[in-house]
């Protein structure tokens, strides 16, 4: 627990000071929102096409941050400093993990809002609890998979390439069970029931790639 | 090692694909809806199946290769991962032809097989450019393990979500299989049994290559020469 | 000040080495073995292997043939339990450059379970006190260097791996990095044959190979 503790508050005072990744994210989802306005010509958008916009915008948005996440360990070597330690480096992954989540949490503060004003009608508000709830797992979901693919396409060549294309068909079930999950909370008359089998399948997902996760990260550290 | 018994298995893929081929024309029954593209459902499916399986053999190889070292569990899975990939291009293609001729779109959305089958293809698009990506040839293969590994369990989890996703009922060959006379099925079985040894020839086929190309390259190094592998997605 | 050691066991223990890379040889059965206390200087021309030598040693990359103790502990398997002493200061800094370096040494304390204290003081002894707070790419480089060294010697290491410390260091991080190194097992890595001269032990290494002194660069 001290390890990843001591990890994740590395994490978070780094994008803290270099205020890189999450002001790009946010930056980035909110001037998405407006192209898809253009893009699809319409003032508001409720029930699956809300859905899907509010999710796409957020996938790409953490394709963007997950490209950041190794980017100052591999500067001086930093990781090895790391690796030198004597600990489990599965804190490692967990660190990295937590603080993608926590990443991802604060550019929905800012996303989400935004969506709403330029987006959704006022209808709309009453879907927040709900939304809120498939927020948190899918963020789980984004992050487990985004901090592995990262892992991955940090040490390669075409890393900025690699890590979306690897990225994007990985978390498709997340975007399946997500925009599944907030269509019938974005529905014209009013925020419908948060159909839960959806948020099981986003909890399985979260699982199932999180333990594997966890069980081969440490192949991606050793040499 | 590999080409051991390859010509009795060459002989035996012929022959199995040959009368799969035949009874799919001469014995099993025509549909009533699609006519003879119908049959292509026996191609279609089982190339899919055997796709899939390998993948998963992909996925088990890799396994033993972070928990063992050895790299000749890395060159299994990149072989199994590579016919995989092939076949899936032959799924998709097949899956694309039949949807055409019997529901007259060229692409269903609401097949979930098929769809959970491009999403999967798509993952796997990407092993060989990760595995090309990577200079070092232990770490290329470590790499390229950890992705079979969290791509193998992918497989299921995807196709779950995609099922879930198209509640629509739309007549699906498999579901309806209650109603399938006995002479589909044996022609199915033949087919899955062609494809299957199909791919193990092709396989093994490939592994000899690999394993004959690398044998020549260390009797080279031996003798002198000063052999530097060019860049490659493939193992060595 | 290092404390009491355990002296009876080797340091390190090599025999027949061996590391490739893909194809390539990098460490072709090399074997050595070091007493506690001593310095060991390993002398070769450029891609002889020093560096993967250390590497290995640091646990950082895993032989790939032969056996290798490093303080009593086999490598690969039970490198988690050796890490903790051992010291690695290679090329590079190992630092974040965003951070401090008090912030950089005190995330090691707390991954090596050392009394966040040390890092005040030794902050002091490599004379980088004043500039404690300031993020590391705001560095002189060597200053860099100096906060590198105080990493290294952090959670007081019974075993010191330096690569090029002639090179990578600068007079005057030299001169502050002697006294923090004093008492304890080291390896270094050189060029230079004066470092041979000064080590309890050399090994010389070309192509991989042990190879003697004369004729190393020939």
């Amino acid at each position: 627990m001290r390890p990843t503790n001591a990890l994740l508050r590395k994490e978070l005072r780094l994008e803290w000071r270099t205020r890189e990744a999450v002001p790009a994210m946010a930056l980035f989802s909110v001037t998405t929102f407006v192209v898809f306005h253009f893009g699809i010509q319409q003032d508001a958008v409720s029930g699956a096409l809300a859905s899907g916009v509010l999710w796409v915008t957020l996938l790409f948005a953490a394709m963007l941050g997950a490209n950041r996440l190794f980017v100052s360990d591999v500067e001086d070597s930093a990781l090895e400093g790391i690796l030198l330690a004597p600990i489990d480096r599965t804190a490692l992954y967990l660190a990295k993990a937590v603080s993608f989540v926590a990443f991802l949490a604060v550019v929905e503060i800012v996303a989400v809002p935004a969506f709403y004003v330029l987006l959704l009608g006022p209808e709309a508000l009453d879907a927040v609890p709900g939304l809120l709830a498939v927020l948190l797992l899918a963020d789980i979901g984004i992050a487990v998979s985004g901090t592995l693919v990262a892992g991955l396409a940090t040490q390669t060549r075409s890393r900025d390439l690699l890590g979306p294309l690897l990225g994007l068909p990985l978390l498709l079930p997340v975007i399946i069970a997500a925009a599944r999950a907030t269509e019938p909370l974005f529905a014209p008359g009013g925020a419908g029931a948060l159909p839960l089998k959806w948020l099981a399948v986003l909890a399985l997902y979260d699982v199932v790639i999180g333990l594997i996760a966890v069980a081969v990260f440490d192949f991606l550290l050793e040499d | 090692m590999y080409g051991k018994g390859l010509r009795s298995l060459s002989i035996a893929t012929a022959v199995t694909l040959t009368a799969a081929f035949a009874l799919g024309f001469f014995y099993a029954p025509m549909d009533a809806d699609q006519g003879v593209m119908q049959k292509i459902f026996y191609v279609h499916v089982p190339m899919a199946i055997v796709a899939l399986l390998g993948f998963v053999a992909g996925a088990i190889f890799a396994i033993q290769h972070l928990r063992s070292g050895d790299r000749r569990h890395d060159m299994r899975s990149y072989v199994a991962i590579h016919m995989s990939l092939i076949l899936g291009v032959g799924v998709l293609v097949t899956g694309s032809i039949w949807a055409k001729a019997a529901w007259g779109h060229w692409w269903l959305w609401d097949e979930p097989a098929l769809v959970s089958f491009l999403i999967v293809f798509l993952l796997y698009a990407c092993y060989q450019p990760l595995r090309f990506a990577i200079e070092d040839p232990e770490r290329q293969a470590r790499y390229a393990s950890v992705f079979a590994i969290v791509a193998g369990a992918f497989v299921p989890l995807n196709f779950m979500a995609v099922r879930m996703a198209e509640a629509k009922t739309h007549p699906r060959v498999l579901q309806d299989s209650s109603n399938l006379p006995g002479s589909v099925w044996l022609v199915f079985f033949v087919a899955l049994l062609g494809m299957t040894l199909l791919y193990m020839t092709l396989w093994r086929y490939e592994m000899a290559a690999k394993n004959t190309r690398g044998q020549i390259r260390k009797l080279r190094r031996r003798l002198g020469a000063d052999v530097v592998a060019p860049r490659s997605a493939a193992p060595r | 000040m290092p404390s009491p050691r355990s002296t009876d066991i080797p340091a390190i223990e090599l025999e027949g080495l061996e590391r490739h890379y893909g194809e390539r040889v990098a460490l072709a059965g090399v074997s050595l073995t070091l007493q506690c206390g001593q310095t060991l200087a390993v002398l070769g021309p450029n891609g002889a292997g020093k560096s993967t030598l250390l590497r290995v040693l640091a646990t950082l990359l895993r032989p790939h043939g032969g056996t290798v103790r490093v303080l009593g502990e086999t490598l690969p398997a039970e490198a988690w339990k050796v890490r903790a002493k051992i010291g690695y200061l290679g090329h590079e800094a190992m630092l974040y450059r965003d951070l401090s370096a008090r912030e950089n040494l005190t995330l090691h304390a707390r991954l090596h379970e050392v009394a966040e204290e040390r890092v005040g003081e030794l902050l002091e002894a490599v004379g980088l006190a004043k500039r404690a707070d300031d993020p590391v790419h705001t560095f002189s480089r060597g200053m860099v260097q100096r906060c590198s060294v105080a990493r290294t010697v952090l959670h007081d290491p019974e075993l010191v791996l330096l690569d090029e410390p002639r090179a990578n260091l600068d007079p005057a991080a030299a001169e502050i990095v002697e006294p923090l190194l004093a008492g304890r097992t080291r390896v270094l890595t050189s060029h230079d044959v004066r470092d041979a001269e000064t080590a309890d032990a050399v090994l010389g290494l070309r192509e991989g190979r042990q190879h003697p002194l004369e004729g190393l660069y020939g």
